[in-house]
Order: C-alpha cells, then structure tokens, then sequence
C-alpha cells in the first residue's frame, strides 16, 4: 500500500525551481528525528551538563560515524524495499580480513583497506544476486550469506579471535584527528554521506533505486536496468558494512569474533527512526543522520547514566516504538 | 477425485518436500551414527530438534499472514528466565507457574499485535523494537544464570516413555494437534491465510483482518513461551543470553524457510517448519557423526541453507511472462 507512492522529489518539485524548493522544503520525519535528538539533549542536560559539552559531542559523533557508515549501507538496501541481514558478520569479515592482509607483510599493510572492502563487495554481490535473479526475498538470501560468512570467518581464524593487528592506516581513520580536533572517523562518515547523497539525488542510480522501492515492475518497464541497479545497491551495502568493520578493528586496534552484532538492529533502526520508509522507495539520508545520532546518544546516554542494562534493553525498545508511534506510522486502509 | 488429489499435492508441496528431506537426512545419520539409534541418541536429538521446532511453529503463524515476528527468540529467552524462577515448589505452584510462563508469552505477542495493528508500524521493526524489551526484562529477572525448575515436570517432558520414545515428541504432536490444527481450521486461522495472500482482498471480502493478525500473534508469544519453558526443563536453569535469542530466531526463519513457507505469506503449514526445523538440526549432527571438524560446521549449514534457499529460484522455470519476475 505505501508502495505506490512516488518519492516525495518527484512528485511536487516542479522541473523550473526544483533545487531550491528542494531546499527550501523540509521532510516532516527528518524534523521530527531531529527534534527527538534535541529532545534526548534536552534531557540529557537535565541531568548533567557536560552532555551539552563540545568534547562529549564530539566524541558521541567519532563513535556514531562507524553506525552511520553501515547505516548508510543498510539505507541503500531499505530504499529498495529490501533488507541486509548479512551486515553483522559481513563487517566482521570486514575488519577480519583487513587485519589478515596486515599480517602478509608491507605490502599486504598497504592493501588492507582494499582487500577488507573487496571482500564485502564479494559477499554484497553474492545478496543481490539472490535477489535480482533468482528472484529471492531479501531476508532469507542475506541470512544465508551472512551464515557463510560466518562459517568461512570461523574456518579462517579458528573460533578465536585473529591475533593479527590492524594497519596504521586503519588506526590512523578510526581513532586520528585531523585540523581543530575533528575526529578522522567523523570525516571519513561525512565524506560517505556525501557521496550517498550524490549517489542518491543525481544519479539515474539513485533515481532508479527510489523507482523500485516504489514498484519495480513499473521501473522495469519505464527501461532501467532493474536488476543490476539490485545488485550494485547491495554491493554498495557489502562495501559499506566491511568498511564499517575495518573502522572498528581499526577503532579497537584488532578484530574480533561477533563484531558486527551489535551493528545489525541499530543501523535497521537508525534508517527507520530517520523516516525512510521500510517498505522502500522513501527516504532522506538526512533522516538516516539523525537516526544515527540519535540511537548513538540514546545508547551512551543510558549507559552514562549508570542505568542498569536491563533498563536500557528496556527504554531502548520502548524509545524505538514510542518515536515511530508518533511519526512513522502506515496508512488505514480507507485511505 | 484425482483433480482433489493433484491439488492437495500441490498445496502441501513443501510441506512433503521437507519431510522427505528430513527423513532421508535422519536415515542418513541413524545409520552412521557410532552408538547406532538407540533410545538415548533418539531422545538428546529430539529434544533438540523439538526446541527449535517450536519455535519455528511460533515464526510460521506470523509468516503466514506476511508478517514476521523477529522477537520470538527474546520472548523463548524472556520465558526460560521467568520459568527457571517460578515453575518450581509444590506441584499447585509449579502448575501455576506453567500457566504464568504461557500467559507471559501471550502478552508478548498480543504487545506485538497490538502495535502492528493499532500502531500501524511494520512487524520487522516492531518486533526488533519489542525483542529489546522482551529480552530486558528477561535480564532484569536473571543477572547471572542460574534458577531451577521442577524436576518431576522436566523428566517428564525431556525423557523418554515406556517403549523409548521421546517424550518432547510426544509433546510436539500434542501441540500440532491441540494448537496448530484447529487454528488451521478455524475461521481466524483461514483469515490468517487470506490476510497473508492479499490483505487488500481479505479487507474488501470482510475478514475480520484485525483478528486474524491479532491471533496470529498472540500464538506466535504462546508458542515462543512454551519453547522457553521446554528450553528450561532441557538445562534446568534459566539464562538471559541475548546470543541464544538472536540465533533461534534467526534459525526459526531458516526453518520456516526449509519448510516450504512462503515468506511473502498465505501459503504453507507449520508442520512443514516443524520438519524444518528437525531438517536443520539434522543438519548439524550429521557432521558430528562424519567427523567433520566442528570449524567446519557453521560453514557447513551455511552452504546447506544457501542451497535450500536457490531451490526456491526453481519457480522461475515456470513463469512464461517476463513482466512476472517484477512483482
């Protein structure tokens, strides 16, 4: 049902002022997510101000990027009107064969990065082949991947945790910082988001992904190439989740086993609380940033108030539906 | 009458294709197995299989109507703590306890019920969201492992009966025959049905969708519960293992999808799911008993669930249209 509504760019800028009516013209989800950040601020000032202080925002933002890289993944996948089950243990091949490669010797230093994103795409690549040509739900074809994923990280390290370090160059984007103390991971997020906005608003590639989140019969017929815009989408996924992984082995100096668990329901949660709609073709990779940052200061919020982890399992759930109850609902069947 | 018996092929297509698979893969493993089939290997494969088998009862009542139901493993978790703190005492407290572990699981999903359908959001998220709560409340009773539960109940359900059969068989057919089957055949389980195919047509043909989805839910927290209350009497303790929760649901889905089960719902039957589910942990033994080095496992059942999955792409063999690829 909300699958036949065309994207909010379409349907009401007129071709003459187009950009900046865009500009001009606000999507009432993205405001609301970030209203309830400035709301969870609010709170969080009450309690203590050193919540509103530049150094813990800062922070809160360097540990955000890394959500807000696969997130941005997870919001390519969503707009399609699928979904990527396989993040958690794509980012941990991610950060696992990043840290392999630095192992091999200089050269292998210098092609960490390279080979920790590749092999992301590989496994992005086996998803949307799933998906576009055998015509296969979403859901079932990412979790089968991510269980290869899985079995082939466990036959690669043993069980264990891998012993090898990350590279310099890692370390160097996760936990470095560049002119006026702005975190490294914090720009490598920004220069991501840009690329996703571009990707997004000017490209036929990102006109053709909102097209067949809203019906893709009708996109296939008006002649995109639907089924390799799929595929490219959820290798842009695969990509984005191992890079997220090599970050995180960088951010803790290795990698290790479950690393990506706690990405999976958080980056589903964050492109959902930012107003993309999870049947697909809607959505603003604003709202995306505002879910990102919003579950990241939920979460360390929650913890820095010395809750109890129950209490936070708790309020983090109760939070999710509490925001979408008051913006992210569907339409009646009347209308 | 061989019209009805074509199309009765037909419809339980899957259902049958999972009991072959299953059956071929148990022969496969009896016959190598070092200790041979006796009562013991029987009822330690059984219980296992039951487990995830009821929990993949509980995903298939939600698929069904083209929901999902992603909080099942948290809500098993959540009623595997309650059931390690209260299903124990004197047999009136351990009854009441059972009714208690139930009744918390009914509510879990009439929760989940009521937000998918008064709150008109999307079950996947819904049910990521309520799962965190499930599973904070199962920590909130149990910080640390531990508890206990009536013995006499978990002998009972775990053991065997006279002639060594399992007993968690036994439960199990209870189950399919008093929760599954009149579901099925009720005028709610049909709309559960109708609601999965096209809820716009079951809505302009009257049925009560509301209802159906309602308690298609309320029986997925049901059946979720029971299996945490048969997951207890298996470790006799509870444990708030967000771990445990993610992958039985996780392997529910697989189930459901081994089963025959459309994801996109209105079509298959929880015994296809079960069959699933005893397929899937089949799956696992079968390498112990070719000893296959456990690292190879995870990989292993991957590649098997890969496969399973591709042979659902056979369908595209048969559509003549091209415009039908494009749903």
């Amino acid at each position: 049902m909300g699958d036949v509504r065309v994207p909010a760019d379409d349907s009401r800028a007129a071709p003459a002022d187009g950009p900046r009516r865009r500009l001009s013209r606000f999507d009432p989800a993205v405001v609301a997510a970030f209203g309830c950040v400035a709301i969870v601020l609010f709170v969080g000032s009450l309690y203590s101000t050193s919540f509103l202080s530049p150094e813990y925002l800062l922070q809160q933002l360097k540990v955000a990027s890394f959500l807000g890289v696969i997130a941005t993944g997870a919001m390519i996948v969503i707009l399609l009107g699928q979904i990527d089950l396989s993040v958690p243990w794509v980012v941990a091949v991610g950060g696992m064969m990043a840290t392999a490669a630095t192992g091999w010797g200089s050269l292998g230093e210098a092609l960490a990065i390279p080979v920790g994103v590749a092999c992301g795409i590989a496994l992005g690549l086996v998803n949307g082949l799933g998906v576009a040509f055998l015509r296969l739900p979403s859901m079932v074809v990412t979790l089968a991947v991510n269980a290869v994923a899985q079995g082939l990280m466990v036959v690669h390290t043993g069980g264990f945790s891998p012993q090898d370090a990350s590279s310099p160059a890692m370390r160097f984007l996760a936990t470095g910082h560049s002119v006026l103390g702005i975190p490294n991971a914090l720009i490598v997020w920004a220069a991501i988001g840009a690329g996703a906005v571009f990707l997004l608003t000017r490209t036929t590639f990102g006109r053709t992904v909102y097209a067949i989140g809203n019906r893709e019969r009708a996109a296939y017929l008006s002649g995109a190439r639907t089924r390799l815009v799929v595929m490219a989408a959820f290798a842009i996924s695969g990509a984005l989740s191992a890079f997220g992984g090599v970050l995180l082995a960088g951010y803790a100096s290795k990698a290790a086993q479950a690393m990506g668990d706690p990405y999976l329901l958080p980056a589903i949660a964050a492109v959902v609380l930012g107003g993309t709609s999870i049947l697909g073709g809607r959505g603003n990779y604003l709202g995306t940033v505002a879910g990102v940052i919003l579950i990241t200061l939920l979460q360390s919020m929650l913890s820095v108030m010395q809750m109890e982890e129950f209490g936070r399992h708790v309020t983090y759930g109760i939070v999710i539906i509490a925001m979408l109850l008051i913006y992210g609902r569907g339409r009646r069947h009347s209308e | 009458m061989s019209g009805d018996w074509s199309y009765w092929l037909r419809e339980h297509r899957g259902t049958l294709l999972a009991f072959a698979a299953f059956v071929a893969m148990f022969a496969v493993y009896a016959a190598n197995h070092p200790a041979g089939l006796n009562a013991n290997v029987a009822t330690t494969a059984a219980n296992k299989g039951v487990l995830l088998a009821i929990v993949a009862m509980a995903q298939t009542v939600v698929v069904l109507t083209s929901g999902i139901d992603l909080s099942v493993g948290m809500v098993m978790v959540l009623a595997n703590c309650l059931a390690s703190t209260i299903v124990v005492g004197s047999p009136a407290a351990t009854a009441l306890g059972v009714v208690g572990v139930l009744a918390t699981g009914c509510l879990c999903g009439a929760v989940n019920g009521v937000i998918v359908i008064y709150g008109r959001l999307q079950p996947i998220v819904t049910t990521i969201a309520t799962g965190s709560v499930f599973y904070g409340a199962a920590l909130a009773l149990r910080r640390v492992p531990g508890g206990d539960i009536d013995s006499t109940l978990a002998d009972a359900l775990t053991g065997q009966l006279p002639g060594g059969i399992p007993a968690s068989l036994v439960l199990l057919a209870a189950l399919v025959v008093t929760v599954w089957m009149p579901f099925r055949r009720s005028a709610l389980g049909r709309a559960a049905y109708a609601v999965g195919s096209s809820e716009v047509a079951a809505y302009m043909s009257g049925v009560p969708i509301r209802r159906a989805k309602f308690a298609a839910y309320m029986l997925s927290g049901l059946l979720a519960s029971m299996a945490g209350l048969f997951l207890t009497c298996v470790t006799y303790s509870g444990e708030a293992s967000a771990a445990n929760g993610g992958s039985y649901t996780l392997y529910s889905i697989a189930a459901v999808v081994l089963g025959g089960i459309s994801l996109f719902g209105g079509s298959g039957s929880a015994i296809g799911a079960i069959f699933g589910a005893l397929m899937f942990r089949t799956i696992g033994d079968l390498l112990f008993v070719f000893n296959v080095e456990p690292l190879w496992q995870p990989l292993f059942q991957g590649v098997v669930l890969v496969a399973a999955v591709c042979l659902g792409s056979l369908r595209l063999l048969r559509i003549r249209n091209r415009l039908d690829l494009y749903g």
